[in-house]
């Protein structure tokens, strides 16, 4: 798609849903929001990007490959289910060393979310490019 | 695998291959501190819990038949991981042999000394698994793919049978530990399913011991390198189905059903092999089916059953243990000295391979029973065991003498052919192979002569335990040479005649059971032809079901769900009208008129995106239904998966081909109205039933205090049902992983 208007605009509006995704993430705990909804919401962003300026842009944009992220998203929540297992002796129990001791929001749940926000986007921004990339190889002669 | 050249270190470079060799020789002799205190009558234990609410634990067991499995699995392994070393000297694959020979001597060693059912299970299917990787070791040849697949079908479908048996057994008993089994064998003799466990149970026996009309998967295996098929289709892994057998004895053993069972099937495979045996001029062929004869004779003896057949059955198994892997690791030797393992074309060999001539000929006069060698005292157990038998004595001693008679022969083809008459071979200069191949056969043939010698060395500690083990007495009878003049010694002396009047026609009968061999009937075509049925059938139902349209696909998945949703409203409490608290307003019908509005333009308009708009449209109205009533989380979700299914659909549709007029199709009608009306009636109903508040009372007062969070939505989903959540991203991430895979492939196949 070849559009100054939606180009230029993208400029401002994908950095602004991508920082929106980080706050509803962040807010997810007390208040809607959470990382399900904060992945959505940076995937549709680098969808975004993807439609305007092309896959490589956004590829280059997200700097790791998305199936990369996912995993990696993956072994957070695991990390988090672990963290729990051996400290409390329970898989998964939420542990809250910094918020119990200074009122920091962060601990095992909180890495959890994030995995959970990074699964969503990494795996959704490696179905999109995969399938820009199907969409683009083929070449029908037929369809001018 | 590259080997560094320099050996500077204090040991030499390529030391990690006697590893696997030096723990097990280690284990071997751990085990064998153990022997005192089992002969004494301890059974060391160790339990460790596994899934308690279950019944199930981890749970090892070594008692007198545990122990003297337990260190013929650790002795012969050790000799065979060191044999293994030196046949696959110059071979990268060493190492993944090693590696899969160790998973596979620790499977067995599991198996053997397990004394709970899962543990047990797990254990014999560990040895299935690596029997498989071991047979098709040389995957490059199809042949021994096939024989790979052929004994991981036939055992693995025992392994099945295993379980069930085992299971129902446990359920029965309230115990999953073997041993408490074993002491309520009457419980089970008792039952109406007993006929049931029993075959279960005698299936998995039958093909993992190749007893007939499964034998033919062990000949097939001999596909495995020599040192896999010395350790596991002579020593061990054919062995479990024996195994099990005498294991279980206790519990299923001494019926009408078991010995007319067991002693039919045992002698009937004991004869056919002893046969075949004779047939073959591959002396490793030879070999593989002198062990199913082998198998035979055990699961005959167990089936007699008599403490004096026990006792058969269990020196013939250490016995056996013996002279067969030496044997078959000295094959191993000639086929290296040789160059073939075909007794025609190699004669001569006494004066070049010495040594492999004198490990032969004591394994070969062991498998002959000639004194003193041990083999002679197993066979006169058998004899004596014939004569206590509770019916068909006659029978069960004219089959073994018949039997014993063909093993001389083979023992005469095996033992002298390759050595004497005029010197030929296909290597130029056949000799003797290096240390570590002529280590352990020399060590197996000597112990053979020597427990023949003094039997009394392994009486009390080995076989005595295991025969309390099995038939709770002790042996009825002291090993020996002589016995004196009886009908055993008569037995045997007609024995020997026979075998040499055989060895005399070998070759005569070889030619005449291979002229007759094409016409015969095989129990190999049986499975062959299920085989090919199960694979047409998987063929028939993939195409019927697999027919790549999705619409079909679609079509069937709803209509499967409408039917499951109409048949828990129509069995269940039947469809409630909720109670509306206030009546609808505006803006309720406004969101209504949006989302039938849309639908209506999805079914009537010929654009797809129009369609694809509208469709967004219906999603939009919904979320703005979950912003009315409170539920942001769930609208925030929708909207933003509404987006990008419109996206995802937008880039896909590019590429769809123009779809035209589409007809009204009444079948999909159908569905869809039985579907949606279903659900919506659900869904009403779910209202007009009173809910029971508990759950949300609980997480909205335990989230914060807890959980440290007051988004109860995001708590649940994170901290109070975080399992499923990390089950649902591991899903997210596969299924990610096989779409990006299906998108890869599918251009490549259009192209």
């Amino acid at each position: 798609m070849n559009s100054i208007i939606l180009s230029a605009a993208t400029r401002l509006i994908t950095p602004t849903i991508l920082l929106l995704s980080v706050f509803v993430f962040w807010r997810g705990h007390n208040e809607p929001g959470g990382g399900f909804i904060g992945g959505l919401l940076a995937a549709a962003a680098f969808a975004l990007l993807e439609k305007a300026e092309g896959r490589a842009r956004a590829a280059r944009a997200l700097r790791f490959n998305p199936q990369s992220i996912a995993a990696f998203g993956l072994g957070c929540a695991l990390v988090a289910g672990v963290w729990g297992g051996l400290q409390a002796d329970t898989f998964l129990r939420g542990m809250w060393p910094l918020y119990d001791a200074y009122g920091l929001p962060f601990g095992s749940i909180f890495l959890f979310d994030l995995g959970v926000y990074l699964v969503v986007l990494g795996t959704i921004c490696a179905i999109l490019f995969a399938l820009e990339d199907a969409v683009s190889t083929e070449t029908d002669p037929g369809d001018a | 695998m590259a080997e560094p050249a320099s050996q500077s270190g204090i040991l030499p470079a390529n030391a990690w291959r006697l590893l696997p060799a030096l723990i097990a020789a280690v284990a071997f002799v751990w085990l064998l501190s153990f022997v005192g205190p089992v002969a004494r009558g301890a059974s060391p234990e160790l339990v460790l819990p596994w899934a308690p609410t279950l019944g199930v634990a981890f749970v090892l067991r070594l008692d007198g038949l545990a122990l003297a499995f337990a260190l013929l699995i650790t002795g012969i392994g050790a000799i065979c991981l060191l044999y293994a070393a030196a046949y696959f000297r110059t071979d990268r694959r060493l190492g993944a042999l090693l590696i899969t020979l160790s998973l596979f001597a620790i499977s067995m060693l599991g198996l053997v000394t397990a004394d709970e059912v899962v543990t047990l299970f797990v254990f014999w299917e560990g040895t299935t698994i690596t029997s498989w990787l071991l047979v098709g070791f040389d995957h490059e040849r199809a042949s021994a793919r096939a024989a790979a697949l052929q004994a991981l079908l036939v055992t693995g479908l025992g392994g099945l049978a295993l379980l069930a048996g085992l299971l129902v057994m446990g359920s029965m008993a309230g115990t999953l530990r073997l041993s408490e089994m074993n002491a309520a064998g009457d419980l089970f003799r008792a039952s109406a399913a007993y006929p049931w466990i029993f075959a279960l149970i005698m299936l998995a026996a039958f093909t993992k011991s190749a007893q007939w009309p499964f034998q033919f998967w062990l000949p097939a295996a001999m596909a495995a390198p020599t040192p896999v098929s010395a350790y596991l289709h002579s020593a061990t892994m054919v062995k479990a189905g024996v195994y099990l057998m005498a294991r279980l004895t206790p519990s299923l053993g001494g019926t009408d059903l078991w010995f007319w069972t067991l002693a039919p099937v045992g002698g009937f495979t004991m004869l056919l092999a002893s046969v075949w045996a004779m047939r073959q001029t591959d002396l490793k062929m030879m070999l593989a089916y002198t062990t199913v004869m082998a198998l035979g004779t055990m699961t005959m003896l167990l089936g007699v059953g008599s403490a004096m057949a026990v006792t058969a059955a269990m020196t013939f198994l250490l016995i056996h243990a013996l002279y067969k892997a030496a044997l078959f690791l000295a094959v191993g030797m000639i086929e290296k000295g040789a160059g073939t393992r075909d007794y025609p074309a190699v004669g001569g060999l006494w004066s070049a391979m010495p040594l492999t001539s004198a490990v032969i000929a004591l394994a070969a006069c062991s498998m002959a029973g000639l004194p003193p060698l041990f083999g002679f005292i197993g066979k006169e157990l058998i004899y004596k065991s014939a004569d206590y038998a509770p019916a068909l004595g006659g029978a069960v001693a004219a089959a073994a003498l018949a039997a014993n008679a063909m093993m001389i022969a083979c023992a005469g083809l095996v033992g002298l052919r390759p050595f004497f008459g005029a010197r030929r071979s296909p290597g130029d200069r056949p000799a003797d192979p290096g240390w570590g191949l002529w280590l352990g056969p020399v060590v197996l043939a000597v112990l053979g002569l020597s427990f023949g010698l003094a039997p009394f060395a392994i009486e009390r500690a080995l076989v005595a335990p295991m025969v309390i083990a099995v038939s709770g007495g002790p042996p009825a009878i002291d090993l020996a040479l002589w016995h004196g003049v009886n009908r055993a010694l008569l037995l045997s002396l007609a024995t020997y005649a026979l075998g040499l009047a055989l060895y005399l026609v070998v070759d005569r009968i070889r030619d005449g059971l291979a002229a007759a061999e094409p016409g015969l009937p095989r129990t190999e075509a049986w499975y062959d032809a299920a085989l090919a049925g199960a694979l047409r059938l998987a063929a028939a139902t993939t195409n019927a079901i697999q027919n790549g349209l999705m619409t079909s696909y679609m079509r069937r998945t709803f209509a499967v769900f409408a039917a499951l949703v109409w048949g828990a409203l129509v069995l269940g409490q039947g469809a409630a009208w909720p109670r509306l608290t206030a009546p609808p307003d505006l803006i309720d019908w406004t969101i209504v008129a949006l989302i039938v509005g849309s639908v209506i333009v999805v079914l009537r308009t010929p654009s797809r995106l129009t369609a694809i708009a509208a469709l967004g449209g219906i999603g939009a109205g919904i979320a703005i239904v979950f912003v009315l009533y409170g539920a942001i989380d769930v609208a925030m979700t929708q909207l933003f998966v509404e987006i990008l299914v419109v996206i995802f659909i937008a880039i896909a549709m590019v590429r769809l081909p123009a779809s035209g007029a589409v007809g009204f199709r009444p079948g999909n009608a159908v569905v869809a109205g039985a579907l949606g009306l279903g659900v919506a009636l659900a869904t009403l109903s779910v209202l007009g039933a009173d809910l029971d508040r508990f759950m949300t009372g609980y997480f909205e007062a335990a989230s914060y205090p807890e959980a440290r969070g007051r988004n109860i939505v995001n708590v649940i989903l994170v901290d109070f049902r975080g399992f499923d959540t990390l089950g649902e991203i591991a899903v997210i991430v596969v299924a990610g992983v096989a779409a990006v895979a299906a998108l890869r492939a599918g251009p490549r196949t259009s192209r």
